[in-house]
Parts: structure tokens; C-alpha cells; sequence
């Protein structure tokens, strides 16, 4: 076995994986806190590429740097997809907080084909060219033929995003807030948790994660279109289902499982089936660990 | 200190409760017995904010607190002790505990109260770090009592802190009750089905059936009375 080519492809799914992840999040924490499945998610990583996009384009006609450009268009996308995320919240969820779940799932695919649609008419749906916002950085010129600058810079910021949502879920009041919701809601606001608020900042902090990915991954590929939410939408949530909805670890996991099931899959036998490995790869592990890798099962105490 | 007045409450068509007044005065504990589905535990909803008051009004030192959100209830110095505990399971003891000082910032007065817990109920102590869905009924109910003692309620209302315990375990919990309301003047509202119990450590108490109070007296004279006898206490 050429090992060269498998640390390629490892490294490939890490990559492939690790932009899961940013959208899986997103699924993962809404889900454990409102038991939603938000369809609406893709097309907050969208929109977020689509900021980034415009942003983008006009900060580099201002001639700025490169490193102001990424930074700035990165901090605006986040700041709309987050804006996003909480109105999306406000108006088609929470008036259905306690309605039948299936009301706020149809709810959730209706404003996902909303923005979709909203985005096709304001940008057309040609694929527009995104600017490759990542330099080839110097330094990492001997190694680019493994793993190249923009790769390394997706696997940096996912870890970094990781790392600091650990700590915000674990050492900070609305992290504890969001814990205590996701386990018992009467309880979170019986201890005085304003539980509306730590919803909203799911919504939120599950935005602000998949703009990252968006930007990351536009900016890797080099081109966006109004439908590139739904595919990618679709493969976190499997990500998210394989790791365990609900669960963070998990949707890490998952992530990283999806990632290098399509790298390894596409690199030794045949890319033409990329999905169909993902999604053979999905029914195999929920056959054997139905609630998902890390996932809890569902027997309750009583 | 808490008034509550003609106070109407529906699940959804099915009216839980029914024209209910009751008063609690501070420092005293106050118990509501009555059977099951007697509409106990929404009273304490009601007062909570988690079932809306469909018509009457709820007083808490001067102030209507019928209309307000929860957070907002628990702000002002009420906590509950929910009927079956309401743990967090994947938090730790201490995570728990800690749930409880939520709207706390004061870290001295947090460690004290953390001192005095672990002094009243050393079990805790020595299980800081276990998950709270692995503890056993008793050290459960434990926690939710302690968690509702972080939160320094003025007014704590209890639901069936004896539900399926141990006797032994009932009377030491119940020790800590009389314990916290004399130490820390926490007034108690108790809601027992063991009315037997409860009347015993209650100043006053209220008979609750089918959604209307029946009956208020002392808690000795409820004892003391033959329908409370025949309905309640099975003697």
C-alpha cells in the first residue's frame, strides 16, 4: 500500500470532515435542546457563503490585505447567518413550541425551501466563482503536496471552533444554561434558566459554526451556488444521525467517520459512488447502534 | 407573604383547579395533602408559572406574579422541588448544585451554602463527581432539595419529597425540612400524599380534593379531625 496516498486521503476525510462537523454542530445542539430537526441549517451555511462572497468581493476591489479580508468577510458572514438563525427561530419555530413535533419539522423544510429560493432569486442560480481567500502560505510549500495551505487552514479553524466551544459549553453560564435545557426544561427554568434565550443561543452559536464552514468550504472549492446548502445539509445531519443526535462528541465523530468513509471509499475503489458509501456506511452503523455512535439510549428512569 | 386568590387552572379542557385561596405566612411551613390527581402538584405549578392561571390572582410580597415567566418567578425567591426530582442525569452532583446558584453571583455566600449541604447530607459529599441519573431515589431526592437550597429560596415549595423512598430515608428528609425552615427561616409549602407526616411538622394545612379546598386548619387539628382521619391517614 502507497502510504503517501493514504495519509492523502486520511487527511482528505479529515478535511472533508471537519466542515461536517461546522454544520453537524448546528443539527446536533438544536436538536438536543428543542428536539427539531432544523432543515432550515444547510441553507444557514449558505447564506453564510453568500456573505462571505459579497463581502468578500468588495473588500478585495477596496484593495485590502489578505488577512483583513478573511477576518472581515469571515466576522460578517457569521454575524448574518447568526441573524439568520435567530429570526428563523423567532418566526417559524417558536409560535410552534408546543405544537405536534411534525408541525415544526414541516415548518423547518418549508423555510429551508424559502431561503433557498429567496437566495435563487437574489443571486441566480449560476455558480458564482468564490476567490480563494487563503494564500499559499510559504512556510508550508514542503508539505502542500499532502495537505494544501486552504486544508490546513480548515482543519486550524475547525479545531480552534472546537476547542472554544468546548470551554463555552462547559465553563460559561449560557453553556450551563444550554446543558440544564437540553436535559430537563421545566427544571432549567424552575433554577430561574430564561429558557426562550438559551434556545435563541443555540440557534445562534449552531449559525455562527456552520458560516465557518461555509466560508471555509466556498473558499476551498472556489465556486457557490443557492443549492449548495441541501447536499451538504444532508450529509451533516447523517453525520450528526451517525454520531448520535443530540450528543457534540458525537456529531464530531460522525463528522470525521462520513469524512474519511467518502475519502477512503472514493480513493480505493471508486469516486463515482461517493454518497452511496456515505449513506451505506449510515444504515450499517444504525443497524448495529440504532441511537448513533455516542449516542444515548432511550430508556428513561421513571 | 403568599396570597393566592380564586385561582383557576386547565389542562387543556380538564379544569385542575377550581376557585382555590390559600395563604402562606412567613417563616411557617404549610402543608396541601389530598389523593392523587387532586390538583397538588399544579397549585405549585401555578405558583411557579409553569401552568398559566386561567383567572384569580397570585400574590408573592405585594407583587402579582401570576402574569410573569418563570425565570422571573424563581427571581424573586420562590423554588420548587418538583415531584419526581427533576435531576439532571448527565450533570455531576456538583454540576447540579451548581445549576442551583444560577442566579447567584455572591461567591462566598455559594461556598457556604455548598458547606452546609455537604455537612447536612455527607452522601452528596462523597459523590460530587457521579452523574445525577446514577444516584439512587433517596440520594436523589437529596440533591433536589440541596439544588433547591443553592438557589437561598425564600419560599421553597416541596412535591412529595417522600415519593417512593425508604422510610428511614422519608423521616430523615423530613428532618432536614424542619431543619431548613428553623435554621435558614425558609418558609416550606409541602404538598404529601403522606398526610400523616406532613400534618405532623406543619403549622397549617390545607385538604385538597378534585380541584377545591376542602378543609384548613392547624396541622394538629387536622389530625385530630375524622374526615381528614378516614380520607387520609387510614385509621
Amino acid at each position: 500500500m502507497d502510504f503517501e496516498y493514504f495519509t492523502q486521503l486520511f487527511l482528505g476525510g479529515l478535511t472533508r470532515g471537519s466542515i461536517y462537523a461546522l454544520i453537524a454542530l448546528g443539527y446536533t445542539m438544536v436538536y438536543g435542546i428543542i428536539e427539531l430537526i432544523n432543515f432550515a441549517h444547510g441553507e444557514i451555511y449558505m447564506i453564510g457563503a453568500f456573505t462571505g462572497l459579497i463581502i468578500s468581493s468588495v473588500l478585495t476591489m477596496m484593495g485590502m490585505p489578505t488577512l483583513a479580508v478573511i477576518v472581515l468577510a469571515g466576522m460578517a458572514a457569521i454575524i448574518y447567518s447568526c441573524s439568520y438563525g435567530y429570526t428563523i427561530e423567532k418566526i417559524a419555530y417558536k409560535p410552534l413550541r408546543n405544537a405536534p413535533r411534525l408541525s415544526a419539522l414541516i415548518s423547518a423544510i418549508g423555510m429551508s425551501l424559502f431561503l433557498q429560493n429567496y437566495v435563487l432569486l437574489a443571486q441566480t442560480s449560476d455558480f458564482l466563482p468564490f476567490p480563494s481567500l487563503v494564500p499559499n502560505f510559504a512556510f508550508w510549500e514542503p508539505y502542500s503536496h499532502i495537505i494544501s495551505s486552504a486544508e490546513l487552514m480548515i482543519l486550524l479553524t475547525t479545531l480552534i471552533v472546537m476547542i472554544l466551544l468546548t470551554l463555552l459549553i462547559k465553563f460559561t453560564k449560557i453553556g450551563k444554561a444550554m446543558r440544564a435545557t437540553s436535559q430537563d426544561k421545566v427544571m432549567a427554568s424552575l433554577l430561574g434558566i430564561n429558557v426562550d434565550q438559551v434556545i435563541s443561543a443555540t440557534f445562534v452559536v449552531g449559525s455562527a459554526t456552520a458560516a465557518i464552514g461555509g466560508i471555509l468550504i466556498a473558499s476551498h472549492i472556489g465556486q457557490i451556488n443557492f443549492y449548495m446548502g441541501f447536499i451538504a445539509g444532508i450529509k451533516a445531519f447523517v453525520a450528526a444521525v451517525l454520531g448520535g443526535i443530540g450528543s457534540i462528541p458525537g456529531a464530531v465523530l460522525g463528522s470525521f467517520v462520513l469524512g474519511w468513509t467518502e475519502s477512503f471509499f472514493t480513493g480505493y475503489i471508486s469516486s463515482d459512488y461517493e454518497d452511496v458509501f456515505a449513506f451505506i456506511f449510515l444504515v450499517v452503523i444504525l443497524i448495529f447502534r440504532p441511537s448513533g455512535i455516542l449516542g444515548r439510549s432511550q430508556a428513561q428512569k421513571v | 407573604m403568599l396570597k393566592i386568590r380564586n385561582v383557576q387552572a386547565f389542562y387543556g379542557n380538564i379544569q385542575a383547579l377550581k376557585n382555590i385561596s390559600m395563604d402562606v405566612k412567613e417563616g411557617e411551613i404549610i402543608t396541601l395533602i389530598g389523593a392523587n390527581g387532586a390538583g397538588k402538584s399544579t397549585t405549585l405549578m401555578t405558583i411557579c408559572g409553569v401552568v398559566p392561571v386561567r383567572s384569580g390572582e397570585i400574590i408573592f410580597e405585594g407583587q402579582t406574579i401570576n402574569k410573569m415567566p418563570t425565570n422571573k418567578i424563581v427571581a424573586l425567591g420562590i423554588n420548587q422541588v418538583p415531584e419526581g426530582r427533576h435531576i439532571f442525569p448527565y450533570l455531576t452532583v456538583m454540576e447540579n448544585l451548581d445549576m442551583g446558584t444560577f442566579l447567584r453571583s455572591d461567591k462566598d455566600g455559594i461556598k457556604q451554602d455548598l458547606d452546609y449541604i455537604f455537612t447536612l447530607f455527607p452522601r452528596l459529599a462523597e459523590r460530587r463527581n457521579q452523574a445525577g441519573g446514577t444516584l439512587s431515589g433517596g440520594e436523589q431526592q437529596m440533591l433536589a432539595i440541596s439544588r433547591a437550597i443553592m438557589t437561598r429560596p425564600r419560599l421553597l415549595l416541596l412535591d412529595e419529597p417522600s415519593l417512593g423512598l425508604a422510610p428511614i430515608i422519608t423521616r430523615q428528609i423530613f428532618d432536614i425540612i424542619k431543619k431548613i425552615n428553623k435554621e435558614n427561616k425558609t418558609t416550606i409549602f409541602l404538598v404529601e400524599q403522606n398526610a400523616n407526616l406532613a400534618l405532623k411538622v406543619a403549622d397549617r394545612g390545607y385538604v385538597m380534593e378534585n380541584g377545591v379546598i376542602t378543609m384548613t386548619d392547624t396541622g394538629k387539628n387536622l389530625l385530630a379531625n375524622e374526615d381528614v382521619k378516614k380520607a387520609y391517614l387510614g385509621i
